[in-house]
């Protein structure tokens, strides 16, 4: 009997274990059948899509879709691709990623560490922030942005971001901040550090977690938005978002599925990238502060 | 003129009163300790000397200098935290150096001031090394470390021992004193470990909820503490506090305690011991320390006031050094401290031998000491 038992819980365990990768291997085909719908057809000719088998694989490969969909596929009214469109978007991510997760430590890092009466207060209405639907701030922010002078520019929709985005990076980084031990703010007061150096020497140094968190979380939103986009931005100033849906919802000519395809990828790829670069660290700052708080 | 003074002292969370009215000075290269229960605010006491709290009332001079609006890097003190707190993301070497780099010493001063301090905590071979891969007792010392480079004129440690386990905190405890004998730097230290309080003081300040209770060396606080609070708090095993009455029969004064059968245990007061016959036909809370009552071989021979009787032993503990003879007085266990090898054993009677020298009263309704 008693050494019978281990052998059998074993087995049972195997067992168990297959089924388990089944099921996982069944749904991870699942979710990624779409990226090869995408990839497979953005690298056939138009002819072979228009035979009906999404699905097939490509029997001649062509690269001409990507090429026209990046720089020459007609966009409104120029035929100039998707290339100018994605510096824009960088143009925009860039500052507003950086300016949010900036001014997002230091709201983390008064909340915490430099406690004033109200701070909860205060606490609460930027965590309200996040749930404030992007349609009702439309207006009153196209106003602002005009008495900025600043409609129609890349700036302006980075600046549009930066401010969206600060309810956010500011949770994140105050539940992060919260754990943080306060008798090491308190060390470095007595050695004599001010306001910032305490926050660029001894905060900062350890808050690479939560900061790629809060760089993948920007970085995502802000890169995939199209409402403030489509909104607020110019001919000049659109981003890769709008600018894809020019692309694919064109009314004139023939609908070249293969360069839609390739245009999508295109602009799902930094996105693909920062995470597959960072995402090891998101888990880990996630938890980082939920566990210990 | 005192080195430390805190004057008035008074400190309020809100409409929380968590110290009130606190009267400290202490001497230069004075050691003092601040001791209490969890919640009595010996740790907030500390942190308004650093700066680190403010204070509502009341005053703090250090050197004669009013330090109450001077920000913490202002006040010339070193502070070892219960956590250490060293920064994560720096070597030892950079954490000790942290004060120095910010105040703009050089590169090569702050290299020699760091190398001897790690010399005298031996802590040379650790300097490259990070906070998470020392072990305890290493952050301790680098804490120290860190405090020690800046030589200010006062540290402050707050309950430094505390996360140590035992055997480490009795060696470190016997290091910081002899860093202190060394180095004669005025120290404040919290803890609410009574012996750590007396072996390392010079001066201890009892609190309790935000009260200074008692004020003196530790020879003071430990044979005459001025209220019930006090004789609990310090030493170990705790001041037997037994609850007699006070009887008088011509010159002899006698104390009556129940026993838990036969007649009431009496002993007669010598005669230095007379202020309590004002208290005859009342009752009075009997301090006694554990080690004045013990076996008759064992007990000082020295003094007069030795008064034997016999109690039934409940529980016998061996510790090795002592042996630990518990009775029942006057409705409380009462702990009595014998030599190893008295004998004594659980459930038959012993003669116990009472120092009345050593004996303190108290006011059972105030709690006040009365003799």
């Amino acid at each position: 009997m008693s050494a019978q038992t281990p052998e059998i819980a074993v087995r049972t365990t195997s067992v168990t274990r297959i089924l388990i990768y089944v099921a996982l291997l069944v749904f991870a085909l699942y979710y990624l059948l779409p990226l090869y719908v995408m990839l497979v057809n953005s690298v056939k000719p138009l002819a072979e899509i228009r035979e009906g088998d999404m699905l097939a694989f490509p029997r001649q490969f062509t690269i001409d879709p990507w090429l026209s969909a990046w720089s020459t596929a007609q966009i409104g009214v120029q035929p100039t691709g998707l290339r100018p469109y994605f510096f824009n978007s960088i143009m925009m991510v860039v500052p507003a990623v950086a300016a949010s997760t900036l001014l997002g430590a230091l709201n983390g890092y008064v909340l915490t560490k430099w406690r004033f009466p109200g701070d909860n207060l205060v606490f609460t209405l930027m965590l309200l922030s996040c749930f404030i639907p992007f349609q009702i701030v439309l207006i009153p922010m196209a106003k602002v942005l005009g008495l900025l002078h600043l409609a129609g520019t890349t700036w302006g929709l980075a600046l549009v971001h930066a401010v969206y985005g600060i309810g956010f990076t500011t949770l994140f980084f105050r539940n992060y901040y919260e754990a943080f031990p306060t008798e090491l703010v308190r060390a470095a007061m007595i050695d004599g550090a001010s306001f910032f150096q305490i926050f660029r020497r001894i905060l900062l140094p350890s808050s690479g977690p939560i900061i790629v968190v809060t760089v993948i979380w920007q970085f995502t939103n802000i890169w995939n938005d199209f409402l403030f986009g489509v909104s607020f931005a110019d001919v000049t100033s659109l981003p890769m978002t709008v600018a894809l849906n020019n692309l694919v919802s064109s009314s004139t000519g023939v609908k070249e599925y293969n360069v839609h395809f390739a245009g999508a990828i295109l602009a799902a790829l930094p996105t693909l990238i920062v995470y597959v670069v960072s995402g090891r660290y998101f888990v880990r700052g996630l938890m980082a502060g939920a566990v210990k708080g | 003129m005192p080195f430390l003074e805190i004057r008035n002292l008074e400190k309020k969370f809100g409409t929380v009163e968590v110290l009130k009215g606190i009267n400290i000075a202490i001497e230069e290269g004075g050691f003092l300790v601040l001791v209490g229960p969890s919640g009595c605010g010996k740790s907030t006491l500390l942190n308004t000397i650093a700066g680190l709290e403010t204070i509502t009332n009341g005053e703090i001079h250090i050197n004669g200098r009013d330090v109450k609006n001077l920000h913490p890097s202002e006040r010339d003190i070193a502070m070892v935290f219960q956590s250490y707190a060293l920064y994560p993301n720096m070597t030892v070497a950079q954490n000790i150096a942290f004060g120095m780099e910010i105040r703009g010493v050089p590169k090569e001063e702050r290299d020699k001031a760091v190398n001897e301090v790690s010399e005298t905590l031996q802590i040379k071979h650790l300097l490259d090394r990070k906070p998470s891969q020392l072990s305890g007792g290493q952050r301790q010392r680098v804490a120290m470390g860190r405090a020690l480079v800046r030589r200010p004129l006062v540290f402050l440690f707050d309950e430094p021992l505390s996360n140590l386990d035992a055997k480490l905190r009795v060696d470190m405890r016997t290091e910081i004193k002899r860093l202190h004998q060394s180095m004669k730097t005025t120290i404040v230290y919290v803890t609410h470990d009574q012996i750590e309080a007396m072996t390392l003081a010079t001066r201890i300040a009892v609190l309790k909820d935000g009260i200074l209770q008692q004020f003196g060396t530790p020879a003071e606080i430990y044979n005459h503490p001025t209220n019930m609070f006090v004789a609990d708090f310090m030493g170990s095993p705790a001041m037997n506090l037994i609850p007699v009455s006070v009887e008088k029969s011509g010159k002899v004064v006698r104390l009556s305690m129940p026993q838990r059968s036969g007649n009431p245990l009496t002993l007669a007061l010598p005669d230095n011991a007379q202020k309590i016959a004002k208290h005859a036909g009342g009752n009075v809370i009997f301090g006694i320390r554990p080690e004045a009552l013990t076996d008759p071989d064992g007990a000082d021979r020295t003094s007069n006031g030795v008064v034997t009787s016999e109690c039934q032993i409940e529980v016998v503990e061996p510790a090795g050094s002592d042996t630990f003879a518990i009775t029942h007085l006057g409705g409380k266990q009462v702990v009595a401290r014998l030599r190893a090898d008295a004998k004594v054993y659980a459930g038959k009677k012993a003669k116990l031998s009472f120092n009345l020298d050593k004996a303190v009263f108290f006011d059972p309704g105030t709690q006040q000491r009365i003799a």
